[in-house]
């Protein structure tokens, strides 16, 4: 009885710790009054402003079509990519593995900082920086989540289709796509949710007056942060978890079948 | 030879990218953080049909790395008056053509008189927004009047005082009292100044910065040193009129962040066009209301309606406090490196 009680206790003050804070910031969303401190009564004001403000929906416009465009572009090379990889021998295999992984574990500030180096030798930074620097932290997840897929594959079925005379393009469609499409979606939605998230790369790269949220809110931090900014990470937060929970359906699903 | 083909595609994607941009017409501004209202911005580009890049960066510090680095060719900066001063000795600074800024007849001369200080001939800088440091208290808590820098040493508001969290500023309060300069690198005058402070540090009940507003708002603490905008912003979240701010008599900081051009701009005339346009009065205005800060357009000053909020110390320090301030000068590294010295001192006791 206590230690069933213990047990319940513990978890709870986890989570407390884990999610107390982000209900604060959802609560004073809602807050009437501008300051921290006090409640001023309930109100939809901040989400209001927030949606006519326009340098937070440039950057949220930016923010959104980055992490889409790059999910998209990074899904499709990192889908190519695994398929790839799977195929080489043993020894390559493991080194190409391990060199798609090191951008995973790899510090955000190194990786933002090489991007950025490279970048100002070819382009000026701007947009369209943002953007391939996202593609390419993005890629490793998407092989991350495909290559699993491609484990259990037959490959004697797509032997077969070509024997048979399908173009390799239509047998790839019809035997390896079916098999691996829930793990290229998870991957882009991985992808997704990471470039929504991302500071320190988008920092190092991006160009004058382009600005994502993370940046923008970094800028903000000067004089405070505006309460139009609690009302955006909160619908910001709420967008990744539902993102995270279809993630995790998905997987579910897929583990069950 | 499949793979020479990637190669050379990918090389030819890479300098796709590069065709785009570089327009005809383009300003790109880095400011401080909140210094800009987007309405106005947008006004700029629709009458002279400039496009304008513009991005903010929450410390002086930071812009002076991001442009230093060279990644980013800004044509305008908006920083703080020391920062102007690193500027200008590194060679980074366009002067101003003032014949093409007329509007800067409109800055209060008091202002570019201070801005002597770090910009020695007004050959570089237009002020922006300026204010000072101050005493921040709760006339509910405090019954008597505040008017010097040693009311924070007072026993009897001990543990409701709130010292900031900023080296320079807390140093200030200290060298200020003690009758030396805010700017004193002297390691006898500053080891005066650390004594002083360890003294004051029993009572004191926290170094903050941005948490000081808080504090003051829920009654916490009673008395706190602030900055004038930040006094003001305070005041106007409160439900009461218990609030005061007061330039110390012994003297205080004056801060004041400026527009300059660099040296790396190509369109000198379109960012003096800006420069012009941001000073003209109904755009000052304008960008006042926005930032609630205090202008340093006498124009827009003069036409505040509110005789109230004209004599308000906390949004507008009165000439008379404005007087006994002075600007920050940039440290030096052995300066600076004494600095960090003795505030590691202070906070470590």
């Amino acid at each position: 009885m206590v230690k069933s009680f213990l047990e319940k206790a513990y978890v709870a003050i986890i989570f407390i710790f884990l999610y107390m804070p982000i209900v604060v910031l959802m609560a004073l969303s809602f807050n009437a009054s501008k300051s921290k401190a006090t409640w001023g009564g309930f109100t939809f004001d901040w989400y209001q402003k927030m949606f006519s403000d326009g340098l937070i929906m440039d950057a949220l416009t930016n923010t959104l079509t980055i992490a889409f465009i790059s999910a998209l572009v990074a899904a499709v090379i990192g889908t190519a990519a695994a398929i790839g990889i799977q195929a080489m021998r043993k020894r390559q295999y493991n080194l190409t593995m391990g060199a798609t992984n090191i951008p995973l574990l790899n510090a955000d500030i190194v990786t933002g900082i090489s991007l950025m180096l490279l970048f100002v030798k070819f382009t000026e930074l701007g947009y369209h920086t943002i953007l391939l620097s996202h593609i390419t932290f993005n890629i490793p997840y998407v092989i991350l989540s495909v290559m699993p897929k491609l484990y259990g594959l037959n490959k004697s079925t797509y032997e077969a289709a070509l024997d048979l005379g399908a173009t390799p393009f239509f047998a790839f469609r019809k035997t390896i796509w079916p098999e691996i499409s829930p793990g290229v979606f998870t991957g882009f939605l991985m992808a997704l949710t990471m470039s929504l998230d991302d500071f320190a790369i988008t920092y190092f790269n991006k160009g004058v007056g382009v600005d994502t949220i993370s940046t923008m809110i970094y800028a903000e931090l000067r004089r405070g942060i505006k309460p139009e900014i609690y009302a955006l990470s909160t619908l910001l937060f709420v967008t990744v978890l539902a993102l995270l929970l279809i993630v995790n359906y998905r997987s579910a699903k897929n583990t069950k079948s | 030879m499949k793979k020479i083909f990637a190669v050379v595609l990918t090389i030819a994607c890479l300098f796709a990218f590069t065709a785009c941009g570089s327009d005809a017409e383009t300003l790109k501004i880095i400011s401080l953080g909140e210094y800009m209202s987007y309405d106005v911005l947008e006004q700029f580009t629709e009458e002279t049909g400039i496009e304008i890049k513009y991005e903010e960066a929450p410390t002086s510090e930071e812009i002076y790395t991001k442009y230093m680095s060279g990644g980013l060719d800004y044509d305008l900066i908006c920083i703080s008056d020391y920062m102007i001063e690193k500027l200008i000795a590194a060679g980074e600074l366009a002067e101003i053509n003032f014949d093409n800024v007329p509007n800067v007849a409109n800055i209060k001369d008091i202002y570019m008189e201070n801005s002597k200080d770090f910009d020695p001939e007004n050959k570089y800088s237009i002020p922006y927004f300026w204010g000072t440091l101050g005493i921040f208290y709760n006339t509910e808590m405090i019954d008597e009047p505040i008017t010097k820098w040693a009311d924070l040493w007072q026993e009897k508001y001990s543990g409701k005082i709130i010292m900031m969290s900023s080296m320079r500023d807390t140093f200030a309060a200290a060298l200020a009292q003690l009758g030396y300069s805010i700017n004193s690198t002297d390691e006898k005058e500053l080891n005066e100044a650390l004594q002083l402070l360890l003294a004051q540090k029993p009572l004191v009940m926290a170094y903050y910065v941005d948490e000081a507003v808080d504090e003051m708002l829920l009654g916490s603490a009673a008395i706190s040193m602030m900055y004038s905008g930040q006094a003001y912003y305070t005041m106007s979240l409160a439900d009461h009129d218990n609030f005061a701010f007061v330039v110390p008599e012994e003297g205080s900081n004056i801060w004041i962040d400026s527009y300059v051009i660099t040296n790396r701009c190509d369109n000198k005339e379109a960012a003096e066009k800006f420069l012009n346009f941001i000073n003209r009065e109904d755009i000052a205005t304008q960008l006042f209301e926005e930032v609630m800060y205090a202008t340093a357009n006498e124009l827009v000053y003069d036409a505040i309606e509110d005789e109230e909020l004209k004599l308000e110390e906390a949004l507008f320090p009165q000439d008379a406090s404005v007087d006994r301030c002075d600007v920050f000068k940039a440290l030096d590294d052995t300066g600076m490196e004494l600095y960090s010295k003795l505030w590691k001192q202070l906070k470590a006791e």
